[in-house]
């Protein structure tokens, strides 16, 4: 595929469409059709949201393995949106959570995040998150310099774990879907791994630390 | 000052004795509003009936004193939105696959503890004198619904067997059918799901086995052909589509007990003070609500029937 600055913006403006129609479905539903998200349409809109950070997350994690496998370099234009828009519906589904759950009772809110493990590890994926969307811009990524700013956001990682987590611990009792994201979460953290270490082993053979730093400045991420 | 009390003192006299209206008449006239308002809550009563799901009509209801006067949850949200594991985990799934629920034949075995044990026909249970019980029911997962019931208390039941004095507590075994139950081909709980009572709580007039919903037959997602209900504990604890009740002397081990135990415990009495582990109890969302701002109330609300049966009993060790 040839990417063209035109088809970049088409496709970002695409992907940007795609990607907010969950949450203007939901939003629309809320104030005009609630009866389209059935008895409970909080406890349906707080689980949405979460499962659209969730999916949005693992999309962005899944940009570096795809390029690498079909060497669509143009993906990477995205990654900056997609992770934003995991930002944008982790903000939500904790402001759907504080609203709907427990009516912005902070004292409540502060016990659950303090109490209950699943809350915990769901509000600290919450806040790792904030520093990542805040040095999201070309002049943060400037003012840190690439190395930090790389560092900083390989924060993602455990992010993402977290949050799996989160959504596992909070099921009651069937764990195929909190299943399902976390063996796709395996699989794309464990294509890094694979890469690190195919990387260092013939960075290794060449005998030149410079090769697989500049390898892994070319995959950052 | 003066001028309003001369103002005081004159006014009884602005009014004729012929304006004053005779006791017989005014009590007439009061009779006939109490009629009226009577009749708007019956005919709001006949209006929730009239939106049922088109299932065929119990006749002859008795209306229960135990009824409670808060408006009834809609018919489509009391049936869309189940907890019934043996048709998948998803609130929706019951409503989507529990059509396929063999409900006749039918029989409820009473057996064990008891001088008579029996099998009864649906048939035969559906002939005995049933009441509307309008219940409010409470979700572990902190969510509740009111309820229009139509069923007979389980003592009247129980006493046909004739407990004897072995009988210190009551199991209840639900349908367990792989065939048509798709939920049960995953161990998410342990299969047929069981679940039990103290006899002291079995016999409580409060618990009922329903056979009804909204005056018609219970659909099967609600657990059809025939359930438990016990009001003042969480949803849970009202098993669906029963089989078999055994009157027992050890407390049975229920499926959510066997499942995870320092969640669910024995009693599950609805409380606000003892939080699921994982969650708050202290408040609930009335389904189709948007904000969870009820306050729960101990043992939903039924604690001036219920509460002596706990008298002396730590609620937060046995909860």
């Amino acid at each position: 595929m040839q990417s063209t600055p035109g088809r970049i913006g088409a496709l970002k403006a695409l992907v940007f469409l795609a990607a907010l129609y969950p949450f203007g479905r939901l939003a629309a539903s809320a104030v005009w059709f609630p009866e389209l998200l059935g008895a409970n349409p909080a406890e349906y809109i707080t689980r949405s949201l979460g499962d659209w950070c969730l999916r949005l997350l693992l999309i962005t994690l899944a940009v570096t393995p795809l390029r690498r496998i079909t060497g669509w370099n143009w993906l990477l234009r995205l990654r900056r949106m997609l992770g934003l828009f995991a930002f944008f519906y982790a903000v939500v589904h904790f402001a759907s959570y504080i609203a709907f759950d427990h009516v912005f009772d902070v004292v409540e809110i502060l016990k659950d995040v303090v109490k209950r493990p699943f809350i915990t590890v769901g509000f600290t994926a919450l806040l790792l998150i904030v520093p990542l969307a805040a040095t999201s811009t070309n002049a943060m990524v400037r003012r840190l310099g690439a190395r930090n700013w790389r560092a900083l956001h390989r924060l993602v990682y455990p992010i993402a774990i977290l949050g799996v987590l989160h959504f596992w611990w909070m099921v009651k009792r069937d764990v195929t879907e909190p299943a399902i994201y976390a063996a796709l979460l395996a699989a794309l953290l464990g294509h890094r791994v694979f890469h690190a270490w195919r990387d260092a082993r013939s960075g290794r053979a060449a005998a030149s630390p410079r090769t697989s730093a500049a390898a892994a400045a070319r995959d950052g991420g | 000052m003066d001028r309003e009390n001369i103002v005081l003192i004159k006014r009884p006299n602005d009014c004729l004795p012929s304006e004053i209206t005779p006791e017989p008449i005014y009590r007439r006239r009061r009779a006939l509003l109490q009629a009226a308002a009577a009749g708007a809550i019956l005919g709001a009563a006949r209006a929730a009936h009239a939106e049922g799901g088109g299932l065929p009509k119990l006749p002859n209801l008795a209306r229960s004193r135990f009824s409670t006067p808060e408006k009834p949850t809609e018919y489509k949200h009391v049936t869309r939105y189940n907890n019934f594991y043996e048709f998948g985990t998803d609130k929706t799934d019951p409503y989507q696959f529990a059509g396929r629920l063999k409900t006749r034949p039918w029989t409820v075995v009473v057996e064990g503890e008891c001088a008579r044990p029996r099998t009864f026909g649906i048939e035969e249970l559906l002939k005995l004198p049933l009441e509307e019980r309008v219940y409010r029911l409470r979700c572990v997962e902190a969510w509740s619904m009111v309820v229009p019931w139509v069923g007979f208390e389980l003592n009247a039941l129980l006493k046909q067997v004739e407990p004897n004095g072995n009988a210190r507590f009551v199991e209840f075994i639900t349908a367990l059918q792989p065939d048509t139950m798709p939920g049960v081909r995953l161990p998410v709980l342990e299969w047929p799901y069981v679940e039990g009572l103290r006899i002291d709580e079995a016999m409580h007039p409060l618990t009922i086995l329903a056979v009804g919903l909204y005056g018609e037959v219970l659909p099967n997602q609600n657990g059809a052909p025939v359930r438990l209900v016990v009001p003042w504990k969480y949803g849970f604890k009202s098993g669906k589509s029963i089989v078999r009740i055994r009157l027992v002397g050890k407390q049975p081990l229920t499926a959510w007990e066997k499942a995870a135990p320092h969640e669910y415990g024995f009693y599950s009495n609805v409380n606000p003070d003892v939080d699921h582990p994982r969650w708050s109890q202290k408040r609930e969302r009335r389904i189709p609500e948007f904000f969870a701002r009820r306050e729960t109330v101990i043992f939903n609300g039924y604690g001036d029937q219920v509460a002596r049966l706990y008298a002396g009993m730590d609620l937060k060790k046995f909860f």
